[in-house]
Formats: C-alpha cells, structure tokens, sequence
C-alpha cells in the first residue's frame, strides 16, 4: 500500500474518533404500564380532597395507560457505536418498573407510593430513581412519563 | 347514507374477576387483569352514527349533540370511576372491554333522534386493544 495513502486513512480515522467524542446523542425508549391510583392527601378532610384532587379523589380508585419515554444522553461508545444498548434499556425498564407497577394500584399494592401521593410528577422522580443507579455514570438520565395522551411530566426539570 | 363518528375518553379502575371463581381460577383466566386492588386504563371512545344528510343543515346530526349525549349517558358515569364499583349500568357484570361496549350501546341508542342510527360502538382499552359492537 502507498505510504500517502495509509496515511490519509489513518489520519481521517483519528479525525473520526475525535469528531465522535465531542458529540453527545439522546436515545430513548418508550415502554407503558397500566394502573390505578388516588389522588389524596391523608392528612386532609375528605372535604379538602375533594376540592385539591376533585374526581382524581374516587376513593374506589381511577386508573391510566401511562406511557413511559426513558431518555439518555451521553457519548457514543466508541466501539459499539451505542450510548446505550436499547434492548438492555428496555429489559431494565421491564425489570425495575413494569413489574412493580403494570396492573397495580399505585396506592395499595407499591411500597413506593404507600406514604407518598402517586401523581404524574412523583412517579417520575420514583422512576429515576429507581433507574438511575443502572446506568452508567457518564450518561444523563431524563423521565418523561404520559398520564393520559395529553398530560404529561419531565423529570429532571 | 353518511356515517359520522365522536372520539370521547374517559379513564378508570377495574378488574376482570369472576365472584363465582376461586382467586386461583380467576388469576388462571384473567393474570394480571385480575389484580383484587384493581388496575386502570385511558379508554378512548369512538361512537359512529349513520342516516341521511339533512338539506337543510348538511348534517347527519349535530355533532356537538352527539357529543353532549356521551358526555351526559357515558363519560360522567364512567369518567375516573371503579368501574367494578361505581357504575350502575354494569353492576353485576364482568367489566371487560366487550360488556363495557354493549353497556354503553345501551346507554346511547335510546337518546338518538328519528333517523339517527347507532352504527358502532368502539372502544379503545389501550393503545393496542379495542372491541367493535354493532348492536347485533
């Protein structure tokens, strides 16, 4: 091989790696669970529920199709390409969220939510939480979870 | 012949449990739908009505009257309820999304004028999960 050559191809091969370590890229995966849960505070009068939380307070329960959206960011590896391999997302969001919480109630049947109101916004937090020591430390972790199709929260903000 | 449909949704608890079964029957049957604490969905409710066209208005109906009658008959009784425990028009039923359908044909077809005909109920449990009913 002409020595010109070899180097313009190792020279443009350096210049890829390091065209790729500065680039950061989002992957996301989108899981969905379904639940029921009650909006209430404990603390209150069924009266003070009522007006907070409104039909969200049915004692006998409420229940959505949540759509889950798991978001991260970081550098792709430079061997596979990946920021993350997908399937392992989704094998972990099956793992620590879907089995807690698929055709559960939230209130009842979750040691997660026993002292803790299950809204939109505090599922969210739980589910970082619940993710975030599974990935890796160098990768941005965001929530973004869909109550019904048009509400929907973000965590971190 | 035109046929006009109205998209409404409701969200709501339920469970797919036989009283007349052992826990372990209904868990064999029914899984994980058979949660004793329940579970819920987003339901998305499409009604479909058919007739001729009236000259003067251009309408089937008035969709905005349709829509007043889901709300009214269907959405308020079953809109973040139990639909186990709080809805009268399945009381004593099994709350599957086919037994919803047909509840609510029940509810809607008496309310339609002359000439206004209930052709379908569709309901949407999640995303990937709907029955049809034809009133057949």
């Amino acid at each position: 091989m002409p020595a010109f050559d070899f180097c313009k191809k190792e020279k443009r091969g350096i210049l890829f790696t390091e065209y790729m370590t500065q680039k950061k890229v989002s992957v996301f995966r989108h899981e969905h669970f379904n639940a029921a849960h009650r909006l209430y505070n404990p603390l209150w009068s069924f009266e003070q529920n009522d007006a907070v939380f409104g039909k969200c307070n049915n004692p006998n329960f409420h229940g959505h199709n949540y759509e889950l959206v798991v978001k991260i960011t970081g550098v792709p590896n430079a061997d596979t390409g990946y920021v993350m391999d997908l399937k392992q997302l989704s094998d972990l969001i099956k793992q620590e969220v879907h089995e807690r919480f698929d055709h559960k109630n939230l209130n009842m049947d979750t040691a997660e939510f026993k002292n803790l109101n299950p809204t939109a916004e505090n599922i969210a937090v739980v589910i970082y939480d619940l993710l975030r020591p599974h990935i890796d430390a160098d990768k941005d972790l965001q929530i973004r979870l869909y109550e019904t199709p048009r509400n929907f929260v973000e965590y971190p903000a | 012949m035109v046929y006009l449909t109205r998209l409404e949704h409701f969200n709501a608890a339920h469970k797919l449990y036989n009283p007349a079964w052992s826990k372990e029957k209904n868990d064999a049957v029914f899984g994980i739908c058979a949660n004793e604490n329940w579970h819920g969905h987003n339901f998305d409710l499409f009604v479909t009505i058919k007739g001729k066209v009236n000259e003067d208005t251009g309408f089937l109906f008035d969709v905005k009257k349709l829509s007043d009658l889901m709300k009214i008959h269907v959405i308020e009784k079953l809109d973040h309820k139990n639909l186990n425990m709080d809805v009268d028009f399945m009381r004593d039923k099994m709350c599957s999304t086919e037994n919803l359908a047909v509840g609510i044909w029940q509810q809607l077809a008496p309310h339609l004028p002359q000439g206004v005909i209930l052709h379908c109920v569709k309901l949407y449990e999640t995303p990937r999960i709907y029955v049809e009913y034809y009133g057949e």
